[in-house]
């Protein structure tokens, strides 16, 4: 249980921060709601590792990834409000996911469970943070720009399209790999709630993408610690802290004012 | 009063010994099948102001993205090889994100801001602003400052002052008015406002989908040109200007 739990934590504090800091494009990109309805895709992913019994995060990874590839494009080709697609697709995966997943295992995929947490996915999780956060750096003023403006960034030879779907590349992963300690339900909330509160308190670019990483980590920690001390699924309290910090912060910025 | 045969000035090749900077034939885009820009030629010389007039929907805006190539296009855009061009777009997005003025311009270069602010008459303490608490002549300004960092020689405006208030676009077109004095530069703006045509610019190119006039923006005050150009005459506006030095040219 106490190896678990330490598991969880090494996994949480470097998915926490990668989920922060990745989430802080999502903000500013107006697809906070994308990022948490994106994560419900991962569910039937999630189901299909159970039933045939292998690693639950590449069934997750791999829808993840369909869906995101699927949004950037019709994104990119149609005239359609990604909210749309979203709406539709990701909540008919929620509900295959449930109906696919045994019911035993359902809870652990909705909310998570940190004490099933292994070394293997502890180390799974810091292999892929690391190199996650480093991607996006590499994207992160390319995608800033785009926000900015679109016709800006392709004149100074940004590939925008590009650019956004690296982006939203990162994104699946980050979330792919949070499931195991925050659930599918969760997770998109440790992608957004971080940054969303950094905004309000963040007068940089560069302080905004690290305090919302730090956020991420004190998300996570926090959330984990609770959960282990408690007995509950660290899913809704690593939830529950980002929304005392957003709260927080947007008294901050009201007392700022 | 049949304005496609007017006689227009013969755009010779874009080159050094021309004195063009930019050379378009017949350009032509579509865009979802539908056209937006038909048989489009004019030129622009080096050094001179060109002002894109048209009523909405004539395709100004299309034309400038063509020009960057960012739309696919049929027909000729030959800009002169030494050609180095900085873009100031219509939309700009800033509001609530937490971007300093340093950082946007960091995105285009490590250092040596101070002379570009300086060329818009502004001062380094902005560096340390946030975007999104910049006035509508501040950010206008600020993006100048952007657009010639890497040292430009051809400048494209889209409506550079649709949205600031009146008297800030002085502010931005002197600043123009200045940087081409200085520079040399080229400009080629697009604009609704005829006493900016007739005050800053050298040569008018009127779009309706093609072009419906190329020449001299004194042409402008003929009523029946206005006319031909907008319909109704309304697709230009006119705004009292309070302080005004001389015009870019």
């Amino acid at each position: 249980m106490i190896e678990a739990v330490a598991y969880s934590l090494v996994a949480g504090v470097f998915v926490g921060f990668a989920a922060g800091y990745v989430g802080s494009l999502m903000v500013l990109k107006r697809m906070a709601l994308v990022g948490d309805a994106l994560s419900h895709v991962a569910l039937p992913g999630l189901a299909l590792g159970i039933l045939f019994n292998f690693n639950p995060f590449f069934g997750a990874f791999a829808f993840l990834f369909s869906a995101a590839v699927l949004t950037w494009y019709i994104e990119r080709t149609t005239r359609i409000f990604p909210e749309s697609i979203i709406g539709v697709l990701f909540v008919t995966a929620l509900a295959v996911g449930i109906l696919l997943t045994p019911e035993v295992d359902l809870l652990e995929a909705l909310f998570g469970d940190i004490t099933t947490v292994s070394l293997l996915d502890a180390l799974l999780a810091v292999g892929i943070s690391v190199p996650v956060v480093l991607v996006s750096r590499f994207v992160y003023r390319r995608v800033v720009l785009s926000i900015l403006s679109e016709e800006l960034a392709r004149s100074t030879g940004v590939n925008v399209a590009l650019a956004n779907f690296v982006y939203l590349f990162l994104v699946t992963v980050v979330v792919a790999v949070g499931i195991k300690i925050v659930g599918t339900v969760l997770v998109g909330a440790l992608v957004v709630v971080p940054a969303a509160a950094m905004k309000n308190v963040s007068r940089s670019l560069s302080a905004y993408a690290l305090r919302s990483g730090v956020t991420g980590v004190a998300c996570a920690g926090s959330g984990i610690l609770l959960a282990a001390y408690l007995g509950l699924p660290a899913g809704p309290l690593v939830v529950t802290v980002g929304t005392v910090i957003f709260a927080g912060a947007l008294l901050v910025r009201w007392l700022a004012s | 009063m049949d304005l496609a045969s007017r006689p227009t000035p013969d755009p010779p090749p874009a080159s050094e010994a021309s004195g063009d900077v930019l050379r378009v034939t017949n350009l032509g885009v579509r865009l979802d099948h539908v056209p937006i820009l038909e048989d489009v030629t004019f030129h622009v010389r080096k050094g001179t102001t060109l002002a894109i007039v048209g009523p909405n929907g004539a395709g100004k805006t299309t034309l400038i993205r063509a020009l960057l190539g960012l739309l696919p296009y049929s027909g000729r855009v030959e800009w002169s090889g030494s050609v180095r061009v900085g873009y100031v777009p219509q939309h700009f997005v800033v509001n609530d994100i937490p971007i300093t003025v340093r950082e946007f311009f960091e995105f285009k270069a490590k250092g040596g801001f101070e002379e570009p602010l300086a060329a818009v008459g502004l001062e380094g303490s902005v560096l340390d602003k946030r975007l999104d608490v910049l006035s509508g002549g501040e950010m206008q300004r600020v993006l100048i400052a952007w657009a010639i960092l890497d040292r430009p020689n051809v400048l494209l405006f889209d409506e550079p002052t649709a949205t600031v208030d009146i008297g800030s676009e002085d502010l931005v077109y002197e600043t123009l008015n200045r940087l081409e004095r200085e520079t040399g530069i080229t400009v080629l703006l697009i604009t609704h406002d005829i006493h900016i045509v007739t005050r800053y610019s050298d040569t008018v190119l009127a779009l309706n989908r093609t072009v419906r006039f190329f020449g001299p923006p004194s042409r402008l005050s003929e009523p029946d040109l206005l006319m031909e150009i907008f319909g109704s005459g309304s697709g230009l506006a006119e705004h009292r200007h309070v302080s005004m030095t001389k015009g870019l040219r």
